[in-house]
Formats: C-alpha cells, structure tokens, sequence
C-alpha cells in the first residue's frame, strides 16, 4: 500500500484568472473576480452577481485551438484548459501511457448548450451535434480525447463536493496500488439551468457574498475548473519530481438530514473533518488553515460554522472562505480551493474572507480578514453539497 | 486481501426480476426500439405522498435498494455508491421545458432539486439515516462499473464491511426523440427489432434500477463472488483481444475456465463487432446476452452483474439469454466474465465466480 499521495502539478481557471500564477497574483493582491453577468443570455442578468470567466466560448476554443465544428462545452473547455495545465505543471506525457488515471467531476456537464437549443434541437441540425454531449461522463470524454488519456476514466457528480470525491478516488486507487499517477478535479460552467434552479431555492445574493457574516445574504455562482495530479511515492521518485505538497487526509460522510439543507449541528460536516483526520493521522490542533466551505448562505456557514467549533474544540486556527473572489464554482470548488491551500502551503499565506463585517451571533468565530504571512505546514479545506454530501481534504508540506 | 460477495441483489428492469424467480417466461420485445420497465407496486415500498414527488429513477432506486438490502440482512452500510449515465432526466427535462416556456418565471425548485445527479443515493442515505460514505458515478457507458469498482476496493482493499451499490437510468421522452434523431436509438418502423439477429445503426433503448450489497462475508445467501473489474475508456478494435486477456491474467484465470461470457450486443451495426471480437476468444465458454430482454442504456451492465449473479447462484443460465434459444445441457458454472462497452467507449471487464 502507498502511503504518500503527492501532487506534482497543477491548473486552474477561475474568475480570478486563466491560470495558477494569475489566480495567485489576485488572491495576493485582493482582488475579486465577482461582477455583472456578461456572456448569459438570462433574465436574471441585473439582479444577481457572479464569477464569471470574461472570455467567450469562442475565446476559449481558440485558446485550446479547437475546430469550428466542435461540440465542447463551456464546462468542459475550461476543464481542458485547467487540465491541460495541470499535466504542463506535472511535466507528464499522456501520449502512449495507459497508466494515467483522469478523475473528472462536474454538475452541469453539457448542459449550457442542450439548454441553449433545446427546443428547436429536432429541427435545426447544425446544432444537433451538441445532443450528445448533454450527459456528464461525454464531457469528460472531450478532454481525454483532447489530451490523449486512454486508460482509467471516470466521471464523479456529488454536487458542490464532487472535486473533493475526485480527488479522494484518485488518492485510493494510488493507495490500492491501481495507479502511479491521476488527474483529479472538476468543472463546471456557469449556465441558465443552474443560475435557475438556484434562484427557485432562495440562495443568491443580489450583492456581494459575505461568508460567516451576521447579516450574510447568500451566495454568488461562479464558475471555473482546477486538477491536481496526484503521484505515487515511488512514481514521482524515480522520475525526479519534486513535489508541490502532500494529500495527507480524505473524508467523506453523508449528513443524511435534508435533500438540500445542512444540518443545524453540521453533523455531515464533522464526521467528514473527523475521519479526513484519522485518516491523515493528524489532530486537530495541527491544522494552520482552513479553507471552509463558506457558501454565505445562512444554513451553510451555520452549519458548518458549528461543525468546526466543534471539531477543534473551541479553538478553531485561521480560516477563511475564497468564495468572495470566485464565486462558489459547484463540481469545481472544491478542486479551485485545493490549488488555494497548496499555495497556502508553498507560499507560507493565509488568504482572507472578503466583505466579511459583523460576527455571527450563533457562536465567536471571525474569519481571517487580511492577507497574513505566517508558516503554513497543514491546511484542511472543506466542500458540501446536495444530497447531504460532505468532504474534507487535507494538504501539508 | 477480504474477498467481495454479493449477499443481496434487487433488479426493477423491463422483466419481472423483482419478484423472486429468475427469468421464468420473459416478456419478448423483439417488436419495439423503446422497453419501459415493469413497475412495481412502489406504495409497497414508498409512503403514498414521497411516490407522487419522485421521478420513476428514484422511486425504481428504492425498491431494488430495498430488496438488495432485505436479501442481504443488513441494517447498516459502510457507503452508498450509485452510478447513473443521464442522472435524474426527467426532473432535468421538467426544469428546462418550464424555464424555456415561462422564460425563466414561476419556476419552483422541486425539479432542480430532484434533477441532480446524486439525488438517488441521497435519497437512499436519507431513508437509510446512512451517514457513512456516498458517491455517485456519471461517466456515461462506464457509471455503474465505477460504482462497483469503487464498492469492490472499500470492501478488497479498504476494511469496509458492508457497501450499497447501483446502476440506475430512467426514459425522458423528449431525450429519447432527441437521441433517436441523432442514430442512437434505432429508427421507428424497422420491420424487426431482434438485435441478436439484425443488425441496424443504434440500439433499442431501456431504463432500469438494479442494486446490491456488497460484503466481505460469504453468508448462505451470498450470490457469488466479483473477484476483479476494470474499466478504460477507449480501445481499439484490434486490441480487444489484449484487453480481455491481461485483465484475465491478473487474476489467474485462463480463457478455457471461463464458463459463460456475458456480451453487451445491442444490435448496434457500428459497434458490436467489439463483442464479435471478444466472442471470437471463447470457443469453449457459453455465450450470453441480455439486452434484447431490457434494452440498452448507460448503466445496463448492472443487469449482466444481476444476471451472472442469479447464473452462478442457480447453476442455470435461461434459454433466453442464448443466441436463438439454443441452449446447452447441463452445464455448470464455476466462472462468468462480463464484457460490455458503450458506442465503442467505456470498456468494462467483470469477473465473477460462484461461492
């Protein structure tokens, strides 16, 4: 069995920037990447605010070069960029190598373009050939075949933690000895059907998000993609690659109290920190940062607030949620913030909490409100979702 | 290394493999290019008002999750792992029609929230009170085969003692129109939709629910045992060959000891000549296939798993799942491979004994 799970390379896009260096640039230098819809066409446009990508789906097929006839989605181009990337940062060749693994995520999959020509798919055929990519799975199909992975491939969708489960799976078949290296993250694009459906729930702010804030009003989408590669022990030795950090601990647990809504104790929440620490081997006390969850909707940051009180035993370390610069980016999120909390690692900074201004009154927790030099050894970050999914992930040097 | 069995099994397909029996008088479809399931009687499963909520994928979900469970004996679960090629596309079909007519008003959440692709296993966890792992796999042809892949590492590799797991898919109508448009499902009016004897671009398409319980101990009521599985994404023609015999090699298995080989022929004049490839290696095994009594779809391959688990536990395989009937005498069945692909994607290898 393998016990160190290394990460030797990484990629992302994100509101906040179209690769690891200018995401880094902006978390460093407090600037968010939340704005007025531009590239939806939704009759929403005014009254919310998101994080969107400011490139057009035509800008992003020509950044990955691909023919005019193509039928990429907006989720899985900017799951190829981020990939592409990642493998760049990992300096691995997919060509001819069936021994690399690609765990990909998403909730939206096709969704962007099915919704766009759905009523007239049957009678206008040059958009006919978008159909097939309305399932999750061919997404990932398009990247695989755009980077040349043959070999294990799968598709996870546990909501708002899906990266979390990639990168979990990904972890467990190096450790069962299945894999020497895998591609672990998700993806999604911003689109109507999603914009819709969380509009119904009540859970958009029309202003900027504010988590683990008293008067927090909901959260802002975003969207975006990020991976990891992940590397045996034995693998990244003997090619001689240094790597970026270690996945140390992976949990994940069901809440199994509501189809959409958390736990008032965050009782999903605490069972996935608990067994990502037995699993790491780590307590508590040990965690420098945590990169929360931190929706900004009431019941998310309650819930999960509660859950961390808990789990550290009153003294919660430093913590934030980068949901203020990206938006909350769904299947990618959690894969987004654990390239954050590997540059918390390497680059010894804890990133703040944007908007935050007033403690909530359920308990005495203040999140990190300025960007802070300090030692970094271990950071714990946390995704939840629908369907009571919920994931810890922890990272040390 | 724990060894995995299969101590439960619930199957809602387009047979009657829900209610005890196995496959006595099957229904004959050879005359559409769509097979709905049997619906089971759900208030027998599902409180009346929660029926009238859920989409026929969920509702299908917790009856065969019921029964695997049931079989099983099992109260508690170490995780729930479903795989779904579409996910809940009814749900999804009901949120866009609403949102494209009504322009984006008078939506209500109920749909998307139903729409998401993990709703099946939360649902299950919900019910169950189950707070221990929950996955749900969407990669197309290859969603169940995660899932039981996954199901097979807690239990092999990873200390685990009892896992759910699931294939579930549901007809939309409009999809359905939507992908028979475009050559996946076969054209309406074809004089004959025998798939194992006429061959035609796309498949006939189905929906189904089959789950089971996963378990590191043999019981008297274990089915059989999965003893290896893997799944890549492409795969030439020419290589089939080499896919079938290295994954054998892994667990020592030599062609010869195959038993039967259980064959995903759809009837797909574009792609199943993988499976022509993949017969051409077992000249002495029993060749069987399933889809022309369920129909093809995504996570179809979890009925071959239900199939080769009832095979290995009867010592029986139905005439039905021979090519025209034509079934061997007394044959028993010590080892089954499973081999599926989706459209020439998704190649998936099951290996199965009896206990």
């Amino acid at each position: 069995m393998e016990d160190r799970i290394a990460i030797t390379g990484m990629g992302i896009v994100s509101a906040i920037g179209m690769n690891a260096a200018e995401n880094l640039m902006s978390l460093k230098g407090n600037k968010h990447g939340i704005s007025k819809i531009e590239h939806i066409d939704t009759t929403l446009k005014d009254k919310i605010l998101v994080g969107e990508i400011k490139k057009t789906n035509l800008e992003l097929e020509e950044i990955l070069g691909l023919p005019a006839l193509n039928n990429f989605s907006r989720s899985s181009m900017l799951g190829a960029i981020a990939a592409k990337e990642a493998i760049g940062d990992a300096e691995i060749n997919t060509e001819g190598n069936t021994s690399i693994g690609f765990v990909n995520s998403t909730t939206v999959g096709g969704m962007d373009m099915i919704e766009q020509f759905y009523d007239n798919f049957l009678e206008k055929k040059e958009h006919q050939h978008y159909i097939e990519v309305h399932d999750a799975g061919s997404n990932t199909d398009l990247i695989s075949e755009y980077l040349g992975i043959n070999g294990f491939v799968t598709t996870i969708s546990t909501a708002c933690s899906s990266a979390a489960n990639a990168i979990m799976l990904g972890a467990r078949m190096i450790k069962s000895g299945r894999l020497d290296q895998v591609i672990v993250g998700g993806m999604d694009g911003l689109c109507k059907f999603t914009i819709n459906g969380f509009n119904t729930l009540m859970i958009l702010s029309e202003t900027y998000n504010q988590p683990f804030d008293e008067n927090r009003k909901g959260l802002n989408l975003g969207e975006g993609a990020a991976y990891l590669v992940l590397e045996s022990e034995k693998s990244y030795k003997k090619r001689g690659k240094t790597p970026l950090a270690f996945l140390k601990g992976y949990a994940n647990a069901n809440d199994a109290y509501h189809q959409t809504a958390s736990s008032e104790q965050g009782d999903g929440a605490f069972l996935a920190m608990k067994s990502a620490f037995e699993v790491a081997n780590m307590k508590p006390e040990e965690i420098d940062y945590v990169n929360a969850h931190g929706t900004a909707t009431p019941n998310n940051d309650l819930s999960e607030g509660r859950a961390m009180v808990n789990i550290f035993n009153n003294k919660v370390p430093d913590f934030s949620s980068t949901k203020p610069f990206t938006g909350h980016t769904l299947a990618a999120a959690a894969s987004v913030e654990a390239v954050y909390s590997i540059f918390a690692l390497r680059e010894n900074l804890v990133f703040p909490s944007l908007n935050f201004v007033e403690n909530m009154k359920e308990f005495n927790l203040t999140p990190q409100q300025k960007l802070e030099e300090k030692e970094v050894s271990a950071v714990l970050s946390n995704s939840f979702g629908f369907g009571g999914n919920c994931s810890s992930l922890i990272f040390v040097k | 290394m724990e060894r995995c069995y299969i101590n439960g099994a619930g199957c809602v397909s387009a047979q009657h493999t829900f209610e005890g029996g196995f496959l006595e008088n099957p229904i004959d479809y050879s005359d559409t290019n769509i097979i709905y399931v049997v619906k089971p009687v759900y208030k027998d499963f599902i409180p009346p008002a929660a029926i009238r909520r859920m989409s026929s994928g969920v509702k299908n979900s917790i009856v065969a999750s019921t029964i695997a469970m049931n079989e099983a004996n099992v109260k508690e679960l170490q995780g729930i792992i479903t795989g779904t090629g579409m996910g809940c596309i009814q749900d999804s079909e009901k949120f866009l029609d609403k949102m494209i007519e009504f322009n984006e008003e008078y939506l209500t959440p109920t749909s998307f929230i139903q729409s998401t692709h993990n709703t099946v296993s939360g649902q299950i966890a919900l019910k169950l009170k189950c707070t221990a792992y929950n996955f749900t796999y969407v990669n197309t042809g290859g969603s169940f085969q995660s899932a039981l892949l996954d199901g097979v590492m807690q239990i092999k590799d990873e200390g685990k003692n009892n896992i759910l797991i699931g294939g579930i898919d549901e007809i939309a109508d409009y999809t359905y129109k939507l992908y028979q448009t475009i050559g996946h499902i076969k054209k309406d009016g074809e004089t004959s939709y025998d798939i194992l004897n006429n061959r035609s671009k796309g498949s006939v398409t189905g929906e189904g629910a089959v789950f089971f319980v996963l378990s590191n101990e043999k019981k008297e009521n274990t089915y059989a045992e999965i003893v290896d599985s893997n799944i890549i994404n492409n795969l030439k023609l020419d290589k089939v060959d080499d896919f079938i015999t290295e994954f054998l090699k892994r667990s020592n298995v030599k062609i010869e000891e195959i038993d039967a080989v259980i064959l995903g022929n759809n009837g797909d004049i574009d792609f199943d000549t993988y499976y022509d490839e993949a017969e051409k290696l077992f000249e002495g095994s029993e060749v069987l296939y399933y889809k022309h009594l369920f129909g093809e779809f995504m996570t179809a391959p979890s009925l071959s798993v239900w199939l080769a688990s009832n095979i290995l536990k009867n010592q029986d395989a139905p005439k039905e799942l021979y090519r025209n009937k034509m079934k061997s005498a007394d044959k028993t069945f010590g080892t089954v491979l499973i081999y599926n692909q989706y459209r020439g994607k998704d190649h998936s290898l099951i290996l199965m004994k009896n206990v």
